[in-house]
């Protein structure tokens, strides 16, 4: 968090300074270490048995928050009699098809009868949960991730110490967690861990994610995504006589807040096809694309290689340096019809045609490659206006300060220009399929020299609109009748009163200290996501050091806009035949859940099982301890020409390599390596090793070293240091090497690209590639030039007995 | 100006024997304002790289950003500014950015230059002829109605405004290979 969120590293000074424990697991020690209490070396891809083991902890050793969890988790729940954990088929779950390989979830349902409050029941969720984790235990976190039982007890004993009615523990992730083929399972093994604790709804608590880019969160509420439509509805699927009736069943529950899905969808139906959408054509639901499956991005360079795609738009991202399998990118756009790259600098996915890898290496060259390239100049963050998300949910504003420079423009004026010169081109159409794009609400004010499209009123459309035409105050306004319009139900609000909410700026020190005034949070300016768990189910505070909201006799209220129904008194209990919010009770925190329940074990939702198991990764230089299950069944794996898997274990690549990035720089490198300043402070490419790995391969700390795997080579700088250490892991030393991944073949400071060393290997549920750990041999020296490089790969492929490309 | 304004002199006559104070300053050190106070306006923005969200204060003279600062009113960065967010200025005045259309022609092994209106109406049409191309009304008998022809990646880096009317109009076209970098 020091390294990559330095400014947000700040709030976590100050809890330390207030009393505050910190514990930094990572595989290697950073400057994130260097101000913890505790760095704890971890080997790359055990997690879940860490979180694991911290859960039989506080199971075994009865240290659960018992009221919280009895009243807001599904711990009472009784399962299906026909469910089968991981412990009865030696590291399946019931419903696998080997043939294939994916789950059938029907035995992980709830049993039809009620929940069992004592907890005793042995098929009831906390019985299960207790059986799942029992072999989690220290011995195995030694064996697996590395780490002295002594080292794991001081951590148990501090998380157990600080949390209950007085304290709560936060745990604090990135794409160290995500970029996993178990990745969801590692996010959902420190949900069950922190609901068990209580730390879930309460300040100071809860799961919180660091991204990456200034508005990923944004890109994913509002989804530049291929499977969600705004505000997290699901894309439709392709399924026969689909209408919008049968898509809102299967989008999501009728209880709980999702339990209006339909207001929230037509009303996105009406912002985007505005009079064309009406009851009668079922508010143009027909006019959206169905799915038939995995459409992510490395499906689709995949297909790009295969001449299925014929056009790309790189929109500020620089895939060639920035996606794992870096020559399958690169290749991908060289199979490309055309290519639109808009970014600031001439970055490594407009050039690959004229300088990359493998015009270098002589495997491609310019005029082999059929792709026309448009280069357009994008405008900086300060040349427009526009809001960023936070990755605390927080909308922020930014005014344009200046207009960009020459022929450079904003993303909003490209897509909107583009868009108008199309209906041009389509206008009078008699093809049906030209009506959604022509019936498009597309007539946006125009400002300023270039006729940009004003961002206020894309704004606006994103808040939503009454009958009358004024903004909206917020999702509960929303209709199903068609009377009201909104491009993102969860960013509903954002433009309530017709204030841009986004742009306030009070200052932090004129206001309270969960600074409401400041920005806009979505859903509803609420800052702590179902903070009614911060009261306890009559509504008090759990104690008054960590009082949140509370319940005063006739409604909620706190520091925070409570993330409930702000007058459903505790005692409430829903009717029977209740829906949406309604059916939740008084004492039901998780307002967007079908139950209001924080989801141990889940019952759905999940493609590779409703409770986290420990698989290794897909490549890993040892056997599953815990199983007979070697790696996660379900998930995704390409073997194909390009994308070949280094075997488990053996000798050829039998290191392992984690990949990350510096303070200094910028993910892929387009916003960081063209800038003098960030170029001189982190200059070269360099990997981290060990000083019993560096003896042992003969690396020389400032030389040379060449990383091999059956992917690609890559050299890099040697970086000799304590910094990552050797562990011992199942009775052998395990070596991990460090690879910053930020370089390329353009910009001021050059170098090879770690991605190039990744396969396309996925998490089934998220379709994100395992980048955190895989397998590589390194030796020292520069690697071959020329042809020499892909006959140095091959040759370390024959020795490994991979099959040829 | 008269000899007594030396520096060494006042150095040997003043209250600052050591030259470390008061007599290392000359006119000219006394005259230089910081680029804060003289520039024209100042825009509030927000830091472009990474989510954490701090505020930027961007100070504009003659229609060029000379400074960006953190925000102290911010609740989030208090002032503050990474190494990143603190070389912000120079993602926005560098010298390499490219600031006009370029166009690579198949098999070419150089740039040339291409006007951004014609530009934009060659992509036009390519995206009208793609989306054609690979055009699905139905995949394994269920229907589809959706283009296989074109995909884009990127959003995480634009505006929320940017990333919904990317969304918007790719969907309408009737494109699904819409990402960015949170799949990654």
């Amino acid at each position: 968090m020091a390294e990559c969120h330095p400014v947000g590293f700040q709030w976590v000074m100050e809890a330390k300074a207030r009393g505050a424990r910190i514990f930094h697991v990572d595989p290697r020690f950073t400057r994130t270490s260097a101000m913890a209490h505790r760095h704890l070396p971890i080997r790359a891809g055990s997690d879940i048995v860490l979180l694991g083991a911290l859960i039989n902890h506080m199971l075994s050793g009865g240290h659960d928050f018992r009221e919280y969890v009895l009243h807001y988790t599904n711990a009472s729940v009784i399962l299906n009699e026909n469910f089968r954990d991981t412990e009865d088929l030696d590291g399946l779950f019931s419903g696998f098809d080997a043939e294939t390989s994916s789950y059938d979830p029907e035995t992980w349902a709830y049993a039809a009868e009620h929940r069992d409050e004592t907890l005793s029941h042995p098929r009831c969720v906390y019985q299960v949960l207790k059986r799942h984790f029992a072999r989690y235990t220290p011995e195995m976190v030694e064996q697996v991730c590395g780490i002295a039982p002594n080292d794991f007890a001081e951590l148990a004993d501090a998380v157990v110490a600080n949390s209950g009615p007085d304290r709560t523990t936060a745990w604090v992730y990135s794409v160290g967690w995500t970029q996993h083929t178990v990745g969801v399972q590692y996010i959902r093994t420190a949900a069950i861990l922190q609901l068990l604790l209580g730390n879930i709804g309460r300040p100071g608590g809860g799961i919180l994610v660091l991204r990456g880019h200034a508005s990923i969160q944004g890109s994913t509420d509002i989804p530049t995504l291929f499977n969600l439509l705004p505000g997290y509805l699901p894309m439709p699927y392709a399924h026969h006589h689909e209408d919008l009736d049968s898509y809102l069943e299967r989008a999501a529950g009728d209880t709980g807040f999702w339990g209006h899905k339909r207001a929230y969808m037509i009303s996105l139906l009406k912002a985007w096809w505005g009079d064309a959408a009406h009851a009668e054509n079922d508010f143009c639901f027909d006019y959206l694309p169905r799915l038939t499956g995995d459409h992510g991005t490395y499906q689709t360079v995949l297909d790009q290689i295969d001449g299925k795609v014929k056009g790309y738009l790189l929109l500020g991202e620089n895939p060639a340096v920035g996606s794992a399998a870096g020559r399958l990118q690169r290749l991908g756009l060289a199979s490309l019809d055309w290519l639109v790259v808009r970014d600031l600098q001439l970055i490594e996915s407009a050039m690959f045609w004229k300088e990359s890898p493998e015009i270098e290496s002589g495997e491609r060259t310019a005029e082999e490659i059929g792709t026309e390239v448009f280069f357009l100049p994008a405008a900086s963050h300060v040349e427009k206006d526009g809001t960023f998300t936070n990755t605390q949910r927080l909308l922020q504003w930014h005014h344009k300060a200046l207009d960009p420079p020459d022929d450079a423009r904003s993303d909003l004026w490209f897509m909107y220009h583009l868009g108008l010169r199309i209906r041009e081109r389509l206008a009078g159409s008699t093809d049906p399929v030209d009506r959604p794009v022509l019936d498009l609400t597309w007539d946006y004010p125009e400002e300023g020299p270039y006729r940009d499209p004003s961002a206020e009123a894309v704004l606006r459309e994103i808040n939503g609109y009454d009958a009358d035409g004024e903004t909206l105050t917020g999702f509960t306004a929303l209709r199903d009748d068609g009377s009201t319009s909104c491009g993102c139900w969860i960013y509903s609000g954002c433009y309530a009163d017709g204030v841009n909410q986004t742009a306030r700026r009070k200052p932090g020190a004129e206001q309270s200290w969960v600074a409401p005034e400041w920005g806009w949070a979505w859903p509803s300016n609420r800052r702590i996501l179902y903070n009614r768990a911060s009261a306890d189910p009559q509504g008090r505070p759990w104690s008054e050091r960590k009082a949140y909201i509370w319940w005063d006799g006739e409604q909620w209220t706190g520091h925070d806009v409570p993330d409930f129904e702000k007058t459903k008194p505790p005692s409430y209990e829903p009717p029977p035949d209740a829906t949406a919010e309604a059916a939740l009770g008084g004492a039901d925190p998780f307002i967007m859940q079908t139950d209001g329940k924080g989801w141990l074990f889940v019952p759905r939702g999940l493609v590779d099982g409703p409770l986290p198991a420990h698989y290794e990764p897909h490549e890993s230089p040892v056997s599953n301890l815990l199983y007979g299950q070697q790696a996660n069944p379900v998930r995704q794996v390409y073997p194909r020409p390009g994308n070949r898997y280094n075997p488990v274990g053996g000798d050829v690549y039998p290191y392992v390599f984690t990949t990350y990035r510096l303070t200094e720089q910028h993910t892929a490198g387009g916003m960081s390596r063209f800038l003098p300043y960030l170029s001189e402070l982190q200059p070269e490419m360099f990997c981290e090793v060990s000083p019993e790995l560096a003896a042992e391969r003969g690396l020389v700390h400032g030389d040379w070293a060449t990383i091999i795997s059956a992917r690609s080579a890559i050299e890099a700088r040697v970086l000799v240091t304590d910094r990552v250490r050797p562990l011992r892991i199942q009775g052998r030393v395990i070596h991990q090497i460090g690879l910053p991944y930020h370089w390329g073949s353009a910009g001021i400071v050059r170098g090879d690209s770690a991605n190039d060393l990744l396969p396309i290997v996925l998490d089934a549920n998220t379709h994100i590639q395992e980048s955190k750990v895989a397998t590589c041999d390194v030796q020292p020296g520069r690697r071959p030039q020329g042809p020499a490089l892909r006959a140095l790969v091959r040759r370390y492929r024959r020795m490994a007995g991979i099959p040829e490309d | 100006m008269g000899i007594e304004s030396w520096p060494v002199i006042r150095q040997l006559t003043g209250t600052d024997p050591l030259g470390r104070g008061r007599a290392a300053r000359s006119g000219r050190t006394d005259a230089l304002v910081p680029r804060t106070r003289t520039a024209d306006r100042v825009a509030d923005s927000v830091c472009p790289y990474c989510a954490v969200g701090c505020g930027q204060k961007v100070y504009v003279k003659d229609e060029k950003v000379v400074q960006i600062e953190g925000d102290p009113n911010s609740p989030i960065s208090r002032g503050r500014l990474c190494p990143k967010g603190s070389a912000s200025k120079q993602l926005v005045t560098s010298p390499t950015r490219q600031t006009t259309v370029l166009y690579r022609r198949p098999y070419a092994t150089e740039w040339e230059p291409l006007g951004l209106d014609e530009a934009m109406d060659m992509i036009a049409d390519r995206v009208i002829a793609a989306r054609r191309a690979g055009w699905q009304d139905a995949f394994e008998d269920k229907p589809v109605r959706r283009t296989m022809g074109f995909a884009s990646l990127g959003g995480a880096t634009l505006d929320n405004e940017e990333n919904y009317l990317i969304k918007k109009l790719w969907t309408a076209l009737g494109a699904i290979q819409i990402e960015n970098q949170a799949r990654i």
